[in-house]
């Protein structure tokens, strides 16, 4: 009954959705004042249902509607509360209603947040965000459809995978999704500029807040994802460049090229079809991502079932809205012509390098996660390495690493190269230093792990002492600036160290046995049955000391899952400041006892995180920027000065 | 040439330069981390590089797992039901590795037609097979069929 009206909600959105995209823009072209009226009452109308649609999901699954297809197979009897709601996005179907949602939220809050621009463009913008709506709001209801019935409703349902009954999968795809999603916004702006074949520093500041916004989510969800895949998964890794990690990867390099452009298209008349195509590329790399992950056409980590149907659905989607983006973007690029000029020695050219790079990097990740499809069509299954992304991401980054100081030392407009780069020679020292005394105080690096220690310090040092010779400078932007690239260089640090200094061990341990890993004493005390809310486990005792002194006992779990027959590792993680204890057991060996126990050591690794953070509250520092908000606020009179005047 | 002129044209060899050296380093590195995928067939009777890293697919058969006593080394037989090959592998099974079920091994083949293995992957979909072991299931029994 309840499934009915969730299915005939979902009806009305894909019906709302379909409107907003043709009334607004019919007014726009006919210069119809009543029909771009309705962009915004559709928009809000829009959120509500789809918002409707998937609590009603939710609901289904709280009360454990079993004769729902989708909440029996993700569901049961034994699922405590908290994770029967969280089981609403825990596949397919519900992922993608939730993702519609997101989507509607964030057309809701662009037709409520722009005042600052005129009935004629946001027409336009709410009807493009609606053709996004439609299409996947179609690709809900006909391939994914969550209320599908089953007759009769089983007794219990399948339960949701293991992995995913834990607090991360509560926050983790909810935020990731936003950010996702937010990149639709970022797009839409760009294809409403396009349409109406003009572009001004005002559209690019108004969009530029909206980019950071969803850029900060991406951030966030990807931090997130790292750290529950860190904890969770049981084996200590922290990004596997896997393809599914890579949707997520991709669209956040092309928005990171993209918010850096914005920096230099708000201010002057440069770059602008370049920022345009960003916007597009990023959110293509979204819908992209969304192909890989939910056709199952790449071999991942993320076991979703594979359903061709579904992956060509999205790829139809992908063709229409890249297709057609790219498509308007060359007949009307002429339109978007610079008029001023660009000085070699300046910020804008930085800033231009680096959208290049973080373009190249973004495109070369691409071709490694596809590789393996192309191959696959002539007939050869292969797999790409993760080796091959480290180096090329290593390589690629490297030139941004070294010219991060320089675009933040250069000034606008014009400056002279000589004196901007003897300002930063002294850091170049002092990141030698530095780099130096780490190598001597982490029993020395290797290569890669210098260079990236190096990279840190030498960021790290620029950022601080720009930071205070310009303390008159308080902008929120320039201080967001600050935060986001002191976030690089601590990730930079932390993520050389974790990755070329964490020591790895399985060993076999009888009760009572005692190994030495790191200068830590592990002392394994055996191993108990336990049986906690719905599953049981087999738990670990592990004793840490330091030279006879006990530094924490872990109790890592090897849990069975009843329902799912699924056995599931659950690490115990003695966190630490320059360093986590990770212990994960592996199975037991014989009957006397005697388990495989997986110890890591891995240095600074919650300061890799604490960077990514770093970035994320850059980000939303900016995003209080006064100069833009008085500019803005002058944007909204004007504005209000036109209505009134025609009215 | 002018002002304008001169600097699209050094955007332009900026972006050319970089597409070069970009791709210049996707196939060294590609070409060094490309793993082939191969089913135990393939394997034993020798249609692979012996030189490089390939991923091995297919079942673990049943009553092969044999462990060493005092260490973590552990032998297991990977078979497509038409040929097997051993692989010996030291460190921490998967959750989801079990005698009868898919696994993908990834490694080279060692001496005594042993293949060593550095990772032992048991990922699986719905069906407790990891597309790849699946293929390999799938393509010996075609063969098989064929022949």
């Amino acid at each position: 009954m309840l499934a009915s009206i969730g299915q005939f909600l979902l009806i009305l959105s894909l019906v709302t959705a379909a409107v907003l995209t043709v009334l607004p823009i019919t007014g726009y072209f006919k210069n119809h004042k009543g029909l771009m009226r309705t962009g915004r009452p559709l928009s809000y109308l829009l959120f509500v249902l789809t918002l409707a649609t998937f609590l009603i999901l939710v609901f289904l699954f709280v009360i454990q509607d079993f004769s729902v297809t989708y909440v029996w197979q993700h569901s049961s009897l034994t699922l405590p509360l908290r994770y029967r709601i969280t089981a609403t996005w825990g596949a397919h179907e519900g992922s993608v209603l939730m993702w519609v949602t997101i989507q509607a939220l964030w057309i809701a809050a662009v037709a409520r947040y722009s005042r600052s621009l005129s009935l004629s463009q946001i027409s336009r913008v709410l009807s493009v965000l609606g053709i996004v709506a439609t299409g996947f709001l179609a690709f809900v209801l006909f391939a994914s459809n969550p209320f599908e019935i089953t007759n009769p409703a089983p007794l219990d349902g399948r339960d949701l995978n293991p992995l995913l009954q834990d607090f991360g999968m509560i926050i983790h795809p909810p935020l990731l999704y936003f950010g996702y999603v937010g990149l639709s916004v970022a797009f839409a702006l760009s294809v409403a500029a396009l349409i109406g074949g003009q572009i001004d520093e005002k559209w690019i500041r108004w969009s530029r807040r909206w980019t950071n916004l969803a850029w900060a989510f991406l951030t966030i969800g990807i931090i997130l994802g790292s750290w529950w895949a860190y904890y969770e998964l049981g084996w200590g890794g922290w990004w596997f460049w896997d393809p599914v990690e890579n949707a997520s990867f991709l669209p956040w390099l092309a928005g990171t090229a993209l918010i850096h452009v914005q920096a230099v298209s708000e201010r002057k008349n440069a770059f602008r079809g370049w920022t345009v195509l960003l916007a597009i590329i990023a959110f293509s790399l979204c819908v992209l991502g969304t192909f890989l992950v939910r056709s199952g056409s790449i071999t991942s980590v993320h076991s979703f079932a594979a359903d061709p149907f579904r992956g060509i659905f999205i790829l139809v989607l992908l063709a229409l809205y890249a297709g057609g983006a790219l498509t308007l973007y060359a007949l009307r690029v002429n339109q978007l012509k610079s008029t001023d000029t660009i000085n070699l020695n300046s910020k804008e050219t930085l800033l231009l390098a680096n959208s290049l790079i973080f373009i190249t990097a973004t495109f070369t990740i691409l071709l490694g996660t596809l590789f393996p499809m192309i191959f696959e069509a002539v007939g050869k299954k292969i797999s790409v390495g993760a080796p091959y992304f480290g180096l090329m991401f290593f390589l690629i980054m490297t030139p941004m690493a070294v010219l991060l100081p320089l675009g933040v030392q250069l000034k606008w407009h014009k400056d002279a190269m000589t004196p901007a780069i003897k300002t930063l020679l002294p850091h170049l020292l002092i990141a030698a230093l530095l780099t130096i005394a780490s190598y001597y105080l982490f029993d020395g690096l290797n290569l890669r792990a210098t260079a990236g220690v190096f990279g840190g310090f030498w960021i790290a040092s620029t950022a601080l002492a720009q930071w205070i010779l310009y303390k008159g400078k308080t902008n929120a932007s320039f201080i967001g600036m600050s935060v986001a690239h002191l976030g690089v260089a601590v990730f930079l640090f932390s993520m050389s160290m974790t990755e070329h200094k964490d020591v790895e061990k399985d060993i076999l341990m009888k009760p009572g046995q005692t190994s030495e890993v790191a200068g830590f004493n592990f002392t394994f005390n055996g191993v108990t049955a336990v049986q906690i809310e719905n599953y049981k486990a087999q738990q670990g005792s592990i004793l840490v000391s330091k030279a006879g002194e006990p530094i924490v006992e872990l109790h890592p779990q090897k849990r069975f899952y009843p329902k799912q027959q699924q056995p599931m590792t659950e690490a115990d993680i003695y966190p630490g400041l320059t360093k986590d204890i990770y212990v994960s057991l592996g199975e037991e060996i014989n009957k006397q006892g005697d388990w495989a126990v997986r110890i890591y050591i891995k240095p600074f690794i919650r300061w890799m995180w604490f960077g990514g953070l770093m970035m994320l509250a850059g980000a939303l520092i900016a995003l209080f920027n006064l100069r833009s908000k008085r500019l803005e606020q002058q944007q909204i009179n004007t504005v209000m000065k036109d209505q009134l005047e025609l009215s | 040439m002018t002002p304008t002129r001169k600097k699209r044209l050094i955007l332009v060899m900026m972006v050319a330069v970089g597409v070069a050296v970009a791709t210049a380093i996707f196939l060294t590195a590609v070409r060094e981390n490309i793993n082939y995928f191969k089913t135990p067939t393939e394997v034993a009777t020798g249609q692979f590089n012996a030189n490089s890293t390939i991923r091995l697919g297919g079942m673990v058969k049943n009553g092969s797992v044999k462990r060493a006593k005092d260490s973590l080394k552990v032998r297991f037989v990977v078979t497509d039901f038409k040929k097997d090959v051993t692989v010996e592998y030291q460190g921490i099974l998967p959750d989801l590795f079990r005698e009868g079920q898919g696994v993908v091994t990834i490694g080279k083949m060692g001496k005594e037609d042993i293949f060593v293995a550095e990772e032992v992957l048991a990922k699986h979909d719905e069906n407790y097979m990891p597309p790849e072991a699946a293929d390999a299931l799938h393509q010996a029994r075609s063969n098989g069929e064929s022949e």
